[in-house]
């Protein structure tokens, strides 16, 4: 974990997705992060098909950065937490911008972690962290693993301590040199990403 | 360095507007790119050239292509809270309109026509209402035409009904027969079912509503731009815009040309 090489450039998002039993963790991962966290955050939960989605609710307060669901076509900008909006999928485009579809659900969920994952590891490449978290279904796994194949980090929450384990045995299996986390472990790994987009954004952008 | 599949995607769609004129050069990057891949698998191409050499010569598989790159499935009254802002405060001002225009484009299999043709008719407005449903796509506009949709989505549609302001019970407005709802075919005797793409045909008639939901989320901006024009430039004065409930008029050349009417709901006005 701590051997990661200095080339690595800062990653333009980090993604985190989850299942059932997934906001406690999410929670703890967000109130642990500063007003001033740069690195744009992508949380998808599958939650009930309903509008306004209650993701907002279970994480309001819990959070000292700005959150809200992305528009189509939005740019991705710093210091933001975005929650995927119900009933839609949520991409990443060429910018890096959202975009959404109705496309029918992929692994019985819309939005999907595999859709949002694929497509981040398609235009972010190894500018992409992601972290998938409790959960009773195996969507995301494949989308984890285009992500560490496109050279972005990944992690897993340790499914011996996830409240639902199917979601991170998934990934595990399809990923077995993916780090494997306690959900403080994954509060810190988040954390990290924030010292690769500082030690390494001089000049860029 | 690019991979093959992205040398190949614009490659494809150059040869599909060439020879077919559907236009697809400006949709969304990443949900463009799933569906090839989808439509890769079920024509058991291996790769974008395969498929490619399939669609140039064989009009039937442009014609399975043209349902992987165009129809979404929506639900009737997707989004109740679209349609009970409709019925309070757009319905008002259409009402004092002697007769009414409204434009659905890419209205795929229609069942966003039958919701707003039924909320019309619990308005009264029904009998005054010429709609143009479009679409690029003949199965899609076909099945819109028929009204047919299977009876286990009757429950949901039903929900979003009275969830929307419904006046009566979804089930007045459609008889069942094999395993299907049918929906009541004077709900679309003032509906023009047509094709009309809007990324290569013009404006075509002038109306005082525009509803066109969870379609530009395909499109990227540039075609965001130019379907927003023709929007545009077939509203009347103080006619109305209704998009999807991610969608936004904010990141468009053409933003300061719309009024937020129902900022909460994306429903937009002329000035």
């Amino acid at each position: 974990m701590g051997a990661r090489t200095s080339a690595r450039p800062a990653p333009e998002a980090i993604l985190i997705g989850g299942s059932a039993g997934a906001i406690e963790v999410v929670s703890l991962v967000l109130s642990a992060l500063p007003s001033d966290f740069a690195t744009p955050i992508v949380v998808v939960v599958h939650m009930p098909r309903q509008r306004p989605s209650a993701l907002p609710g279970a994480l309001r307060g819990k959070c000292r950065l700005g959150m809200r669901e992305p528009l189509d076509k939005e740019p991705l900008a710093a210091a933001t937490v975005y929650l995927a909006p119900p009933d839609y999928h949520l991409l990443i485009d060429p910018g890096p911008v959202f975009a959404l579809s109705v496309d029918d659900p992929v692994n019985f969920s819309r939005p999907s972690l595999d859709v949002l994952f694929q497509s981040a590891a398609d235009v972010l490449g190894e500018r992409c962290a992601a972290v998938l978290v409790s959960g009773a279904s195996s969507d995301g796994a494949q989308g984890l693993l285009a992500i560490q194949k496109a050279g972005g980090l990944v992690a897993i929450q340790d499914p011996d301590e996830a409240a639902q384990r199917a979601m991170p045995e998934a990934a595990v299996a399809l990923c077995p040199d993916a780090p494997v986390l306690s959900a403080r472990g994954i509060s810190h790994w988040v954390q990290q990403a924030a010292v690769w987009q500082t030690s390494s954004s001089q000049g860029a952008r | 360095m690019a991979g093959e599949f992205d040398i190949e995607l614009p490659l494809l769609l150059e040869a599909i507007h060439l020879k077919y004129s559907y236009d697809f050069r400006r949709y969304a990057t990443s949900s463009l790119k799933r569906r090839m891949e989808q439509a890769m698998e079920h024509f058991a191409c291996r790769s974008l050239s395969a498929l490619q050499e399939r669609v140039l010569r064989e009009p039937e598989v442009m014609r399975g292509l043209l349902a992987h790159l165009t129809v979404q499935v929506s639900e009737m009254f997707r989004d109740p809270s679209f349609y009970r802002a409709l019925r309070e405060k757009v319905v008002p001002y259409l009402r004092t309109y002697p007769s009414l225009k409204i434009w659905i484009p890419g209205c795929s299999t229609g069942e966003e026509v039958y919701s707003l043709a039924i909320l019309l008719r619990e308005e009264g407005l029904l009998d005054r209402t010429l709609m143009y449903a479009t679409d690029i796509n003949p199965e899609a506009l076909h099945k819109a035409e028929a009204g047919i949709y299977a009876l286990d989505r009757i429950a949901g549609f039903s929900k979003a009904y009275g969830e929307a302001g419904g006046r009566a019970s979804l089930a007045d407005y459609f008889t069942v027969g094999y395993n299907a709802a049918v929906f009541d075919k004077s709900l679309r005797q003032g509906v023009l079912f047509s094709d009309h793409s809007l990324a290569t045909d013009s404006v075509f008639a002038e109306v005082q509503m525009v509803s066109c939901r969870n379609v530009l989320i395909y499109f990227d901006r540039v075609l965001q731009d130019r379907a927003v024009a023709l929007f545009r430039d077939s509203l009347c004065r103080k006619g109305f815009l209704g998009l999807g409930s991610q969608e936004t008029l904010s990141f468009s050349v053409h933003a300061a040309e719309f009024a937020e009417f129902v900022r909460e709901e994306k429903i937009y006005q002329r000035p």
